[in-house]
């Protein structure tokens, strides 16, 4: 017996699964979707958390098997992976572009934002190396004097 | 082995659970929002990675319990931290210069776990290793800036230094549990990581304009689980309230 789907179908149907904090990036976007797989009619999502205690990753499985169900596929499986550890060099271009226009700076490898994301200047500075969420720093502007978040760079 | 490996992996995850706990406690009352939010979340990746090592250790004990029976069911007696996460916050500089010394530590310890022959352990301390040079660069910076800073700031994180630095040492002394695991390659001596702490301390305390104390004295029990001090019953005792309570609740 063939299914409806294959795994192509999968990966599009996660890239419409919001990340909870960030909802202008998918799941897909954000690099947690390491694998998806069919075997004997079984499909197993594998995801990895963004940082060890993120309060959405179970959030996100949640949503996963939500979407999943609705689409049709029975009794989904969700694994969590540890290994190899998430990084921000796994965010999509889609998802990097989307950031910056939602107004959160896209990670960088020189560990600080490439400019203002609202005025692109390039004068900011850091307020804290947290933020709001474990994945976020709090910057500012010294021109368009506004903060913003700052995606780290893990 | 299983038993010693059982210890060695409540040592991880109590050394994780017991600081992040403790973190925790400022949240809401820090000195400022930006910090608050920072030790909060700094809280949130040390209980993270309690998840990982306790989920592991109560897989190898096999006996049935999971991780939140190890969290919360537990006695002081049966806590394998080190003292040094135990202790109160104290001031903002306590709990900084605290987890200054626990990150330094960290760091190097979790980078040599990587190549741990017990795969799951290293896959623990590769995930755990990105949060904790995370947590040093800020502790580190946060260290120099009080130390470096106004006579106040300097003398308290002076007194912070002294205050905790018996304390500081018990992790370095190999005990057996230690030698069983270096022998089977899961994990070094942590004696061996004392010269790169050392040397990230003088670097620190240098910049800081903080003197270290040359005495090595240290009080030890922690690890072992044979001599906490009296503040660990006492932070448990809030932390474990809920299950302890009403055994088994969940929401």
């Amino acid at each position: 017996m063939t299914m409806p789907f294959d795994t192509n179908d999968i990966w599009a149907w996660l890239d419409t699964v919001p990340d909870p904090e960030i909802p202008v990036i998918s799941v897909v976007d954000l690099g947690v979707i390491r694998a998806v797989d069919i075997e004997n009619e079984r499909v197993t999502v594998t995801v990895t958390p963004t940082y060890s205690g993120c309060p959405a990753m179970s959030v996100i499985s949640l949503d996963i098997e939500t979407k999943l169900l609705k689409r049709g596929v029975i009794d989904p499986q969700i694994k969590t992976q540890i290994a190899p550890p998430w990084t921000t060099d796994w965010l999509s271009e889609k998802g990097r572009k989307r950031l910056e226009e939602y107004g959160i700076a896209p990670p960088q490898a020189a560990g600080g934002p490439a400019h203002c994301p609202l005025c692109r200047s390039k004068r900011v500075e850091k307020v804290s190396q947290f933020g709001s969420t474990p994945c976020k720093a709090q910057w500012r502007c010294l021109d368009c004097l506004e903060p913003f978040d700052y995606f780290k760079c893990i | 082995m299983t038993e010693a490996l059982f210890e060695f992996l409540l040592r991880q995850g109590d050394n994780s659970l017991v600081l992040g706990h403790r973190v925790s406690e400022w949240c809401g009352v820090a000195p400022a929002l930006e910090e608050d939010i920072a030790l909060a979340n700094t809280a949130l990746d040390l209980i993270g990675q309690t998840r990982l090592w306790l989920e592991y250790a109560a897989e190898v004990e096999g006996k049935g319990r999971s991780a939140d029976d190890l969290a919360f069911l537990r006695d002081a007696y049966d806590f394998r931290n080190m003292l040094l996460v135990e202790l109160p916050n104290k001031d903002f500089g306590q709990t900084l210069m605290r987890q200054f010394l626990f990150d330094a530590f960290q760091v190097p310890w979790l980078t040599a776990l990587k190549s741990s022959s017990d795969q799951h352990i290293a896959d623990i301390a590769s995930k755990s290793l990105q949060e904790a040079l995370y947590h040093l660069e800020r502790s580190r910076d946060t260290v120099i800036a009080l130390g470096d800073g106004t006579k106040e700031s300097n003398a308290r994180m002076q007194e912070a230094l002294d205050r905790l630095w018996p304390y500081a040492g018990e992790v370095f002394r190999d005990d057996e549990i230690d030698i069983a695991m270096a022998k089977k390659h899961i994990a070094p001596r942590p004696s061996e990581i004392r010269q790169t702490w050392d040397a990230t301390l003088k670097e620190t305390f240098e910049a800081a304009y903080l003197t270290l104390s040359e005495d090595r004295f240290a009080h030890s029990g922690g690890r072992t689980g044979q001599r906490h001090t009296e503040h660990l019953g006492h932070m448990l005792a809030t932390m474990q309230v809920l299950q302890r309570s009403y055994p088994g609740a969940t929401w």
